[in-house]
């Protein structure tokens, strides 16, 4: 357990969200949420499609407040997220994107940040001029350039080919390692949250809810594929006993 | 470029041919009107006319463009305000020019303010219209990119809700500079005791055909002027983002 008064600590008690259908009656999405991430901590929801996972990133990132429960935001607040799609102003170069969202970051910092994330030689190019990858990559670079105090990803790596998705994988978590925040990740890919996360919840189909919590011991090591598969096999037991 | 200058050629030659067969006193032909224009020129009555006009129209271009389009912004993103503003809308957008122009000296007298105002009235609603539809075509997962991040108001006014506007801006200033100016030259002609509108005014009771192509076409000169140097430029700018068609 993270030492009392954690500044970084994320608390999150969804009792209850629902949307109103569109049919008229209730679409209860969220049913006793609980979760906690400590300080530095990364955690990974992992559940299937559709079961509220991006609706319980926009409560955490305070975009919908429409819900019963509370939301404790690690100290200071500061937000840095990831949206499925890179959503950068198609108007404005890469650079001149993470400047806007980031305007207090410092020369250094961005130079180091573009150098990490392998975005350099196109800093000067507008979204549009951009593939997918570098468009996710910009998106994360925007994300980190404010110094979060919270980092929320929503599918950071979707509808990438499986060796850029992996080596994007691999530069998020040096980026995470480098400066330690706490991050909530969103995923339907159970080998991305092992490879990223401290800890991982898994959730249940909507209403949706935690049914099981992983801890993972030495996260972001490379293992050997035995070691995989009795992780493999410590959830599947996990999810099992529920 | 050479299809241009054929075309204007041709047109300026059924001028001079239209002329001679109707006339010189109801079609003069291109060389008098352009003596005219010089003599104009000369005694400084041009500069003169085409300056008042140009002045009511700028007055009155920008007033009815910022006023009409903060509220075509807030009716756009706010429903109540839509509710709200719409009959008024409506009644503005089906009022004939004349209406506006008549009530404005009937009830301010005949001076610069109502001449103004009235211009700048009949071309509000429209705007307010136009950037309405922009308003509520504006991205909704940018809005909430910019909550997140705590972007300041006036940087998402600037970066992110203006990029989404200009191209409905730009169709509220074109369409609406052609308007205003019409309209200006009608408010000229009906209380006003100078400009292009009043010049023309003056023309037609003296049936100087010579004078109102004179003055309209230099007007016109200077409007087209104005579109290529400055909203052209200026739409270039805006959409210089944009990967480039063929």
């Amino acid at each position: 357990m993270p030492p009392a008064g954690d500044l970084g600590r994320l608390e999150v008690d969804v009792k209850h969200k629902s949307f109103a259908a569109a049919s008229g009656g209730k679409l209860h999405v969220l049913q006793g949420l609980v979760l906690s991430l400590g300080g530095g901590e990364v955690g990974a929801l992992v559940g299937p499609s559709g079961c509220g996972k991006t609706t319980l990133l926009r409560i955490i990132a305070g975009l919908d407040r429409d819900y019963e429960g509370s939301i404790g935001l690690p100290d200071h607040g500061r937000l840095g997220v990831v949206f499925q799609e890179p959503r950068l102003l198609p108007w404005r170069t890469l650079e001149q994107n993470v400047r806007l969202a980031a305007p207090e970051a410092s020369d250094a910092t961005l130079i180091a940040l573009f150098r990490a994330l392998g975005l350099e030689a196109h800093r000067h190019l507008f979204p549009g001029e951009l593939s997918l990858g570098l468009a996710r990559r910009a998106a994360l670079a925007r994300a980190f350039a404010i110094e979060p105090d919270l980092l929320l990803l929503d599918e950071p790596f979707v509808s990438l080919d499986d060796a850029l998705a992996a080596r994007l994988r691999d530069e998020l978590a040096e980026l995470v390692t480098r400066r330690p925040v706490t991050t909530l990740l969103v995923t339907h890919n159970v080998d991305e949250a092992i490879g990223l996360a401290n800890r991982l919840f898994f959730l249940s189909d909507s209403p949706t809810r935690v049914v099981a919590e992983v801890p993972i011991a030495r996260p972001r090591e490379r293992r050997t594929p035995e070691e995989l598969a009795a992780l493999r096999a410590e959830i599947a037991r996990k999810l099992g006993q529920t | 470029m050479a299809v241009r200058i054929v075309s204007f050629a041709l047109l300026i030659a059924a001028w001079s041919v239209g002329s001679q067969l109707a006339g010189q006193r109801m079609l003069p032909d291109p060389q008098a009107v352009a003596l005219m224009m010089f003599e104009e020129a000369r005694s400084g009555a041009l500069a003169f006319n085409l300056g008042a006009t140009l002045a009511r129209v700028a007055v009155a271009f920008v007033l009815a463009m910022v006023v009409g389009s903060i509220i075509g912004l807030v009716m756009g993103r706010y429903r109540i305000a839509d509710r709200f503003g719409d009959p008024w809308l409506v009644v503005l957008l089906n009022l004939p020019a004349l209406v506006i122009i008549v009530l404005a000296y009937v009830w301010a007298g005949l001076t610069e303010t109502a001449a103004i105002a009235a211009v700048a009235l009949n071309k509000l609603p429209i705007a307010a219209v136009t950037v309405r539809e922009g308003a509520r075509a504006l991205d909704r997962g940018l809005d909430d990119m910019a909550q997140v991040f705590r972007m300041s108001a006036w940087t998402r006014m600037r970066h992110v809700v203006l990029p989404q506007l200009a191209p409905y801006l730009a169709a509220a200033a074109r369409s609406g500079l052609s308007l205003v100016w019409k309209i200006v030259l009608i408010v000229e002609l009906l209380g006003r005791p100078n400009g292009v509108g009043f010049e023309i005014g003056v023309a037609f009771q003296l049936f100087d055909v010579t004078k109102i192509l004179t003055y309209a076409l230099a007007f016109t000169a200077v409007m087209l002027v104005i579109e290529t140097f400055v909203v052209q430029p200026l739409e270039r700018h805006a959409s210089r983002w944009r990967p480039r068609t063929a």
